[in-house]
């Protein structure tokens, strides 16, 4: 079997928010000292698929595919150190913050590509959304441009019989699914799919492993088409909000006196809804 | 001719969720002078088709028996039969925050040849756009955007927005035969989990536990301070990630969007993403050790101390005052 895992490079989301700024000529945030890292929910992705190779014994193949800066190498490498097999880079060409369905394009395009060179993607996992924009609509768009089934905010995927069993998240529970292959999923977390720490030897090993880099000619796509041609969004505007308040803290010289005055509080608060 | 549609799922029926949906969709049908249609995706109860009659111009039903256990690639099949049906002229088709809304919004908008965008919290039309509010960067920031393809396929923080009014007159109520692929991915079981009282989402007072609680224990101690209060229990990602309770706690971006009058915060720093999940609460009251948490700028009230010393004193009297 192959599965494709695809990742996203991002501004480390835990930046504090005192240190966050905009810079309002690229209506996106500024780099600042802030880390590129891999999109958290892309890493549980690439956790999730090396334990459904686990599961299935071995005979799966796993590509790490990313459509970014050349600095994505890093979030392929990394992936590749946690022994996914092999990895493909598409260079974003100047498009510095493409939308879901130029993202989603780029990625269907590279997909047929590689399923060319090296047989088909039984399964395609994306993460449900990245820490930075959060627009989270890149999975729906590449299951539609791939023309695949997709199921969203699945935490496991399972061999079964010709089948893969899926498990995912919803407002009211687990919901279990049967999947017959080629099929998309978003990949949500849970405390079973944290990503592991590569060894040190896996990470000497990573820089052995096939990189392949591409272009968007070599997909023969147009990058002013993509950039603009395509688009279905754009950012008009961004602000920091100001919605900081004055908290009241309460006061006493004793803890029970504190603690009495935040119960009373709280019984205001709780009477009042009745 | 242009018109807003609300794309409901029969399943769920007409909850506050679909009622604010129908709401924000009635506003801006008002801002275009066009109709409010109600595309309702399976089987649903007659109550909620007639209460749709009262806020919506029109609605239209695909009651298929396939539909009734949801089934992403059916539902999305019928999605865009019922946009036809309902005449296709949309300048907007606005869903829901559920799960099955939010993983339907994208793959619908691509087969309508039209844009999407995820939680947003305010909508307006802006020539043939429709600029959505919604917060960006774990809610450092808040972005708006312009969606350039028609129809505006767009899934709202629901419950932010006003009910629909009742309109004098019920609209019309059609039903329509949908034609559906067996789907090669189906859903085969579903393992509820055990919800003592109301949804989160729908909770009047919250009592929430983070990281700083250091494991599963302490839980055991704030239900007793929710039970005293009649509260319902939410926990930020870091404890629902370290297993200490289920996913279906997780208050925050990727966890549950709540709106509740009262909302406690317990050993939470207030980490944006976790602010963006109880923003809309009425009042926030936090406990914490750390004076310099965020979540003190973002609360009304609150006490700088640690929860193993306030919690069970806190129960007493508040269970004092309660007798």
């Amino acid at each position: 079997m192959r599965v494709l895992v695809c990742l996203k490079q991002i501004l480390d989301p835990d930046v504090p928010a005192r240190d966050f700024q905009i810079d309002p000529e690229a209506r996106a945030a500024k780099r600042g000292g802030a880390n590129l890292v891999t999109n958290i929910f892309c890493e549980n992705a690439v956790e999730t698929a090396l334990q459904f190779r686990e599961a299935a014994g071995g005979d799966v193949k796993i590509t790490a595919l990313c459509y970014g800066e050349s600095s994505a190498e890093d979030c392929l490498r990394k992936a590749m150190a946690m022994t996914v097999d092999e990895a493909c880079l598409v260079e974003r060409d100047g498009n510095t913050n493409p939308d879901a369905a130029a993202v989603g394009r780029v990625l269907a395009a590279a997909i047929r590509r590689l399923e060319q060179d090296g047989g088909p993607f039984d399964a395609v996992l994306v993460g449900r959304e990245s820490g930075d924009w959060g627009v989270g609509q890149t999975g729906g768009v590449l299951a539609e441009e791939l023309g695949r089934p997709a199921l969203g905010f699945v935490e496991s995927l399972q061999p079964g019989n010709g089948s893969v069993t899926l498990r995912r998240q919803t407002d009211v529970g687990i919901e279990v699914a049967e999947a017959e292959p080629p099929f998309l999923v978003t990949i949500t977390n849970n405390e079973d799919n944290v990503p592991r720490i590569p060894k040190t030897r896996d990470v000497m090993m990573s820089y052995r492993k096939p990189l392949q880099k591409l272009g968007l000619a070599d997909l023969e796509l147009d990058s002013e088409e993509v950039r603009a041609g395509s688009s279905i969004f754009e950012v008009e505007e961004i602000f920091i909000p100001a919605d900081e308040v004055e908290c009241e803290l309460a006061e006493g010289d004793t803890l029970d006196e504190r603690v009495d005055q935040l119960a009373k509080r709280i019984h205001e608060v709780v009477a009042s809804i009745g | 001719m242009a018109n807003v549609a609300v794309c409901v799922l029969g399943s769920l029926g007409y909850d506050r969720a679909a009622q604010g949906a129908a709401g924000a969709g009635r506003a801006l049908a008002e801002s275009v002078g066009g109709e409010l249609h109600a595309l309702v995706i399976g089987p649903a109860g007659d109550d909620a088709v007639a209460a749709l009659a009262t806020v919506a111009d029109r609605v239209v039903v695909g009651a298929n028996e396939a539909l009734r256990d949801y089934q992403p690639e059916q539902a999305l099949q019928a999605a865009e039969q019922l946009h036809a049906a309902g005449g296709g002229d949309y300048v907007a088709v606005l869903l829901s925050n559920d799960t099955y809304s939010q993983e339907i919004a994208p793959r619908l908008a691509h087969r309508l040849g039209g844009s999407s965008m995820a939680d947003a919290a305010a909508i307006r039309m802006d020539g043939d756009h429709l600029l959505a509010q919604r917060t960006a960067y774990g809610g450092k920031a808040i972005s708006i955007y312009r969606l350039k393809k028609q129809p505006a396929v767009v899934w709202l923080r629901a419950r932010g927005f006003e009910p629909a009014p009742g309109q004098q007159s019920a609209g019309e109520v059609t039903s329509v035969d949908l034609a559906l692929d067996a789907p090669r991915i189906r859903i085969t079981g579903r393992e509820v989990a055990v919800q003592e009282g109301v949804r989160l989402e729908d909770a009047q007072i919250i009592v929430s536990g983070g990281r700083g609680l250091g494991g599963p224990e302490p839980f055991q101690e704030l239900k007793k301070l929710a039970d005293s209060i009649g509260a319902e229990q939410g926990a930020s990602r870091a404890a629902c990630d370290a297993g200490w309770v289920p996913p279906n706690w997780q208050v925050g971006q990727t966890g549950k969007k709540v709106a509740p009058e009262l909302y406690i915060a317990i050993a939470i720093s207030g980490a944006s993403q976790h602010l963006l999940g109880m923003g809309d609460s009425k009042v926030v009251a936090a406990i914490n050790t750390d004076a310099d948490a965020p979540i003190f700028k973002h609360c009304s009230f609150g006490i700088v101390e640690d929860y193993k010393a306030v919690v069970p004193l806190l129960t007493e009297k508040l269970q004092a005052i309660a007798r």
